[in-house]
């Protein structure tokens, strides 16, 4: 079955209620980039996220081991998430559609700036999902409530009671 | 989404879901100075802007957060802060992308205390505030040059009846690659709403018709997320590397929550103006009601307006809402064709008609405000405008002669009343 561009909130909701391990490509060593903190927070809200960045490999970030390449992580994961100019990202998305069977992959996910709509239809047709120029931290602080404490505008209207998640 | 539920829906239950711990329906009043961290990682992710969440009420509060947000979505914006009061969020506004010697460029026709503040006190922080007529759109094309930061003009002008073109301010101002202000005020998100014309930031007085019963003080300050702040060098407050936060751009670092973010982050943070927990919840319950109260203060108004018109001691009405008002034209297609609830007229009398006006109604309440369920009544020359010269007065619509009605939720026909015993004994 082929997979989808997602850009409807519901959808994108969905995505990241489905998805457990997220393997983090382009994450900096840095802790003030925002890779770096996107992937923190990731964590913190209860998602395993797994570096990928052939610079950095067998160094640690936030506790996991940095891998230089997709092919490299040795576990299953869910999703790819992209911190690499445009330009850079058909190689990665090739690389994600090679492994998707053998490591379960379901969903490509492009950083906010980040898109590549020929390497997202390549995907859709191999059966991934794909989310372009997104931030995954305001997408899961969205649905969550969490982006709306800075005073923004999530767009979600609901009367319905949020379950608590317990750490 | 906020898209296909209408201003109705939107008023009642924008940013306000029910509470997850408890399941309290209404909006609890979260009275609270400072939050417990996690450890000391999640301290330092938070004073970092790394993750969401609260350390300080002077920054966010969860209250106060909940009418960020409906006040955001009510206008269609990225983010909203809220400040103390109306005039905290005019200083909030500008702030981020103000220093000294840097231009903004104001109308003529603000609110008297508008003009004060931004001529007066500005002045001393070094903004350099200048004043255009505008109406006059060579005038302001003239004014915003571009090395000038920011136009600010009220979409329906507080008291002069004036309704602003807009879109063709918008131009003007993006043409300068400068910003379009708009105080949204006397519209409310139900009259207007800024940003469809191409308005970069909006500005309230939330103590006006949004909160609606006088009751509390507060202001906001809404983004559209759509300013790119790397068009122009002028904008360096938002682009330049800040040290108090490691060195990152607030634009680069978060895109179109930029300027929501360094306004509360950096600008509630130092200017410290922010709105108390229980002003939030007030303004809350007083936006659940706010369509179905600007309905009616309009209709009132109008028929008001009409009274007046008739009547022999008033020389003139300006209200938009009146079939031969100079900004009918403006009111129909900013305004939906309505007039708002707050306008001006003369008296033939001049001053002392104004005067004895005031002293003479009993049903209207004499002061200075706007925007309450009861029909306010003031003249200008002898109040809000006395520090203003006699020209700055005349241009503000605020001359001798003036009378400001802020039209309430009465039955209509006590208020024209009123107005008929108090406008026999002012006599012209």
């Amino acid at each position: 079955m082929p997979g989808r561009i997602l850009t409807e909130p519901a959808d994108i909701r969905a995505l990241l209620d489905r998805v457990r391990v997220i393997a983090v490509v382009g994450v900096s060593t840095d802790w003030k980039r925002p890779s770096s903190y996107v992937m923190k927070y990731l964590q913190s809200r209860g998602y395993r996220t797994v570096p990928v960045n052939p610079r950095a490999a067998g160094q640690e970030i936030w506790g996991e081991r940095v891998h230089a390449s997709l092919a490299d992580i040795p576990d299953r994961f869910d999703m790819v998430e992209i911190f690499r100019k445009s330009e850079d990202v058909r190689p990665i998305v090739d690389e994600a559609i090679r492994l998707a069977q053998e490591k379960s992959i379901r969903a490509v996910w492009m950083q906010t700036g980040v898109r590549h709509d020929e390497a997202a239809q390549k995907a859709t047709a191999a059966g991934l999902d794909v989310v372009m120029d997104r931030c995954a931290k305001i997408e899961y602080g969205r649905h969550h409530s969490e982006l709306a404490w800075g005073g923004f505008n999530t767009g979600v209207i609901s009367a319905k009671r949020q379950r608590v998640r317990h750490a | 989404m906020s898209k296909s539920y209408g201003l109705e829906t939107r008023a009642i239950h924008a940013g306000a879901r029910p509470e997850p711990i408890t399941g309290a329906r209404q909006t609890p009043i979260f009275q609270n100075t400072s939050y417990v961290f996690e450890d000391v990682d999640h301290a330092a992710s938070l004073f970092n802007l790394q993750t969401y969440g609260f350390i300080y009420s002077r920054l966010t509060n969860p209250t106060v957060a909940v009418l960020e947000e409906r006040l955001a979505n009510l206008e269609g914006g990225r983010g909203a802060t809220c400040t103390a009061s109306g005039h905290a969020a005019q200083q909030l506004a500008l702030f981020p992308f103000m220093e000294p010697g840097a231009k903004v460029v104001a109308s003529t026709r603000l609110y008297g205390g508008s003009i004060t503040q931004f001529g007066k006190t500005f002045r001393k922080f070094g903004w350099e505030a200048s004043f255009v007529d505008t109406t006059d759109m060579a005038a302001v094309r003239a004014a915003v040059t571009s090395d000038v930061r920011a136009l600010f003009v009220e979409s329906l002008a507080n008291p002069g009846g004036v309704v602003s073109d807009l879109a063709a301010l918008a131009d003007i101002a993006h043409a300068a690659k400068a910003l379009l202000i708009v105080d949204n005020t006397l519209a409310t998100p139900v009259l207007c709403r800024p940003f469809d014309w191409g308005a970069d930031l909006v500005v309230h007085s939330l103590t006006k018709f949004l909160s609606g019963s006088g009751a509390s003080m507060g202001g906001v300050v809404i983004d559209s997320g759509r300013v790119d702040w790397h068009q122009s060098d002028k904008f360096k407050g938002l682009t330049a590397p800040d040290p108090a936060y490691q060195g990152i751009s607030f634009a680069e670092t978060f895109g179109d929550l930029a300027y929501t973010t360094h306004a509360h982050a950096v600008g509630l943070r130092d200017l410290g103006a922010t709105m108390a927990p229980m002003n939030a919840f007030l303004t809350l319950l007083g936006l659940e009601t706010l369509p179905l109260r600007m309905e009616r203060h309009c209709a009132n108004a109008a028929k008001v307006a009409a009274y007046l018109a008739r009547h022999p001691n008033v020389a003139w009405v300006s209200y938009a809402g009146l079939s031969d008002s100079p900004y009918r034209a403006h009111a129909g297609k900013y305004l939906g064709g309505r007039g708002g609830a707050v306008f001006t007229f003369g008296l033939k009398g001049g001053f002392d008609a104004g005067v004895r006006l005031v002293e003479s109604v009993a049903l209207f309440s004499h002061l200075a405000n706007i925007g309450d369920t009861r029909s306010l009544i003031l003249h200008p020359a002898s109040t809000t405008h006395r520090q203003l010269t006699d020209a700055q007065r005349t241009a503000a619509g605020a001359g001798p002669d003036v009378v400001r009605l802020s039209v309430g939720l009465e039955t209509v026909e006590d208020l024209i009343a009123d107005l008929d015993q108090a406008l026999g004994k002012s006599g012209s």
